[in-house]
């Protein structure tokens, strides 16, 4: 026997460390389990959302006829009373599996016919099962999905096309400039009718703010400041009438112009029959997506899922959000992110600065230092309060009264807003800035400080110059921890200025362009609302994964494109130092 | 050495000088200097008066006092809030630790050189001119100028001219302390500090820092702390042996190494010391 072989096992195991491999590592593999185990889910059920499945047809032992798609197929106990009025083939499927009794979930969409978005059918009240070739799913502006087979392409009323390829044929002919006129005739609503509605608002402020200074001179009584603001007011609403004329004619010609794009666009619609033999003509500008989900080709496939995908990313919400696309949500995320950047950064680094190169470090540092910690475990939603009853209420209520008193009673900053979000996350986000910071600046040799000084520099220009470029990586790394929190975060937004629809985004073409008094979406209330708020459940789930995914693929940019920086940084600025 | 411990701190042991540094033009006169650090003495009553334009050098065991004495001269002791001092040095007949001293203005005077090289996070170019920088000089000829003869005395001119915009990282140990040599002497001072300049480096290295050191004799004072004893010997005119805070022997640096008058100098420098 080797003389240095084990003779205690005990010893062995100790020595060896082996529990504590096990502890250690089995501890990393379950945290790693757990995160994997949630992006898969989230992975699975977001990207597997959009792609097109099939048209299935129940003819229900009832007589009944039902169409759609089956989103969930699951078993369920079927009660035994229930169970015996089965027919002896059903019943002996059931009882072989215990009682219990498969069953689907068929989005079957037709909202406005039958009141329902979806359906459940079992198993055993289904007479036949079938995949219509000519079976259409139609995704529309209004009343969400829509199942049918087509009868006619109508144009002005009268019928075109009754077979299916002639439709198909001119649907495919008409629909892309159909379209094209519809979201002209959005734009012009949105576009021109908004301007020129701010410019009546603006107008119209500008005649209340004439007669609130009238008030105040009459309050004076001092006869000269009243007939110069008698003189003033006269004027601007003789203004007033004239731009009001004016704007009526401009107004009457957009509406003109509106009107001749809808009756371009409304002549063009297709007449259905549902499963239940139901009649309903649909209009072309109305059906966002068509397509006949049994005879696509997986190249069709992947051409709706993609297209769908881009919609998703660059449209407008439908449909109380569960259906088109969450760019306003997007764009509000990211603008959000930015302005709290904005503020967080340079006042972390600031008060980080003057704790560790100004202040004696002695009691009252340590205190606020443990204040400062304890900061960041402070509930999210207590930041949303004093966010909405400081920022909104208190101080954007004073903004209120100095500079839009014409507007009040309607507030502009006092109320929630993109501003007054970005401020209070930038709140809660500043201890994770201060922390870090005072990391990386703690991690900056004395020896390079000494040397600054022994060249004569001052404390600012050793700081300015020595002690933050190298303690920059660092403080990005505080900068992206804040980021990705500020992001993430839902609860105070929902308070100080995240909303399920925004009308206007907060950076637009209309002067001044950046509208930080505006309310926003927010992809982290997008979830909650799509998730907890939607009345069509069952449609808004799927897209709650999406959404997730998609919030979590920014936040993920976000901090790929802010490591690269700080790699960047990290290689300029400490190097190999020996 | 209980012995020596107990005369000093009584008061009854007085430094031995060299009578040859009287002939000398003094630069750099330390008073009856003291200094604590909280409650802890670390310096205790040093006279010490370095000539001008010679290469001084501070030997002595580890803790002993020398980098303390050497920081006192430019004042980085002043960083720590405890530390405390009494008496005074005088550079050029003046203060430096009078109220009215502007530090900024003190260490202009005086370039330093760490024990670890201490390249700032910039370029080559911008190390060498940072403390010309900082005093607020912008002209391009001026600092062109500066950083090449400054890098050409430090003899790094040669090797960095084709990458003066490169992270001063790139370069090796020993050619970053001689780019902190070259940055202790763009703005010209009177005084150049060194605390243990080679201990960080290879033979090689050392060998091209004290080529310099002793170039740098014409036209500077050097003060250098180092715990080798031979390079004392080879680079400084002048050694002043320390123990535990006390100034034990200085003078020229034949007669210390030749013909020490205290025991404990010879016993140190023969390595039989403790």
């Amino acid at each position: 026997m080797n003389k240095f072989a084990r003779k205690n096992f005990k010893i062995f195991f100790k020595s060896k460390g082996e529990p504590m491999l096990w502890l250690t590592g089995g501890g990393l593999v379950i945290s790693l389990l757990m995160i994997t185990l949630l992006l898969l889910l989230v992975l699975k059920n977001g990207m597997g959302n959009y792609w097109p499945g099939g048209i299935v047809y129940f003819k229900l032992k009832n007589g009944e006829a039902i169409m759609g798609e089956i989103t969930k197929t699951e078993y369920y106990k079927l009660p035994d009373d229930k169970i015996n009025t089965l027919n002896d083939e059903d019943k002996k499927r059931v009882l072989k599996n215990n009682g219990k009794e498969k069953r689907f979930l068929v989005r079957v969409g037709n909202f406005e016919l039958s009141n329902k978005h979806f359906e459940w059918v079992s198993l055993h009240e289904i007479s036949k099962q079938d995949y219509p070739a000519e079976a259409i799913v139609l995704e529309r502006l209004e009343w969400g999905r829509f199942y049918g087979f087509p009868k006619e392409f109508i144009v002005d009323g009268r019928p075109v096309a009754s077979d299916l390829k002639g439709i198909l044929k001119n649907y495919d002919r008409y629909h892309n400039d159909v379209r094209k006129l519809w979201r002209k005739k959005v734009s012009i609503e949105k576009g021109e009718i908004g301007k020129l509605n701010h410019k009546i608002e603006k107008e119209r402020l500008k005649l209340k703010e004439a007669k609130l200074e009238l008030e105040k001179a009459y309050l004076s009584k001092n006869n000269e400041k009243i007939n110069e603001a008698e003189r003033r007011y006269k004027k601007i609403s003789l203004e007033f009438e004239e731009f009001n004329k004016l704007t009526k004619n401009e107004y009457d010609k957009l509406i003109n112009e509106i009107n001749k794009l809808k009756a371009n666009y409304e002549k063009y619609g297709i007449k259905f029959l549902t499963a239940d033999g139901k009649e309903k003509e649909v209009k072309l500008y109305e059906i966002v997506r068509g397509y006949t989900a049994n005879t696509l080709s997986f190249g069709n496939k992947m051409g709706i899922y993609l297209n769908r995908w881009i919609e998703f990313l660059t449209d407008e919400p439908r449909e109380a959000n569960s259906e088109g696309g969450v760019f306003p949500a997007i764009f509000g995320t990211v603008v959000m992110t930015v302005l709290m950047s904005l503020f967080v950064v340079p006042f972390g680094v600031v008060a980080a600065i003057y704790m560790k190169e100004y202040a004696k470090s002695g009691k009252i540092i340590s205190i606020l230092r443990i204040a400062i910690n304890n900061l960041a475990g402070v509930p999210s939603i207590v930041y949303g309060v004093f966010g909405l009853g400081f920022f909104a209420y208190t101080l954007g209520a004073s903004i209120d009264q100095l500079f839009y008193a014409a507007k009040l009673p309607n507030p502009t900053f006092g109320t929630g807003g993109i501003l007054w979000s970005s401020l209070t996350l930038a709140l809660l986000t500043l201890p994770v800035v201060i922390v870090s910071t005072e990391e990386a600046i703690n991690a900056v040799p004395n020896s390079l400080r000494e040397g600054s000084y022994a060249c004569g520099a001052t404390k600012w220009q050793t700081v300015r110059h020595i002690v933050l470029p190298r303690a920059m990586p660092g403080i990005m790394t505080g900068f992206i921890l804040a980021m990705s929190r500020g992001a993430g975060e839902v609860a105070p937004l929902m308070l100080v200025g995240a909303v399920k629809l925004a009308p206007e985004m907060p950076v637009d073409s209309i002067y001044p362009f950046v509208h930080l008094e505006r309310s926003f979406m927010h992809l982290g209330f997008h979830i909650y609302d799509l998730g907890f708020q939607s009345q069509n459940s069952d449609a808004a789930i799927p897209m709650v994964y999406t959404t997730t995914l998609l919030l979590i693929g920014i936040v993920v940019l976000l901090n790929v494109v802010a490591i690269y920086i700080r790699n960047r940084l990290r290689k300029k600025f400490i190097g190999s130092v020996f | 050495m209980t012995e020596l411990l107990e005369e000093l701190k009584n008061n009854e042991k007085k430094t031995v000088y060299d009578p040859l540094l009287k002939d000398e033009n003094i630069i750099i006169d330390i008073k009856d200097f003291n200094l604590y650090y909280g409650n802890k003495q670390a310096l205790f009553k040093i006279n010490m008066q370095i000539p001008k334009g010679k290469v001084t050098a501070l030997i002595g065991p580890s803790g002993c006092g020398k980098s303390t004495l050497l920081r006192s001269i430019n004042r980085l002791n002043d960083l720590l809030d405890y530390v405390r001092v009494e008496g005074d040095i005088l550079l050029d007949g003046e203060s430096v630790y009078d109220r009215s001293v502007d530090l900024s203005e003190l260490r202009k005077k005086m370039g330093m050189v760490a024990q670890k090289p201490n390249p700032f996070p910039m370029s080559i170019y911008d190390n060498v001119v940072y403390p010309l920088k900082i005093n607020g000089v912008k002209k391009k000829s001026i600092l062109d100028e500066v950083c090449e003869r400054s890098l050409s005395y430090a003899g790094l001119w040669d090797e960095v001219k084709d990458r003066l915009k490169e992270n001063a990282f790139g370069l090796s140990g020993g050619q970053q302390q001689r780019l902190c040599i070259a940055r202790a002497i763009a703005p010209e001072p009177e005084v150049i500090l060194m605390d243990e300049p080679c201990s960080a480096l290879d033979p090689i290295a050392t060998y091209k820092i004290e080529e310099l050191i002793l170039s740098l004799r014409e036209k500077f004072t050097v003060v250098i702390v180092t715990h080798n004893m031979q390079q004392a010997a080879r680079v400084s005119d002048f050694t002043a042996f320390m123990y535990m805070g006390f100034l034990v022997e200085y003078g020229n640096t034949i007669n210390i190494f030749k013909k020490p008058k205290v025991k404990d100098t010879e016993d140190y420098i023969t390595g039989r010391f403790g």
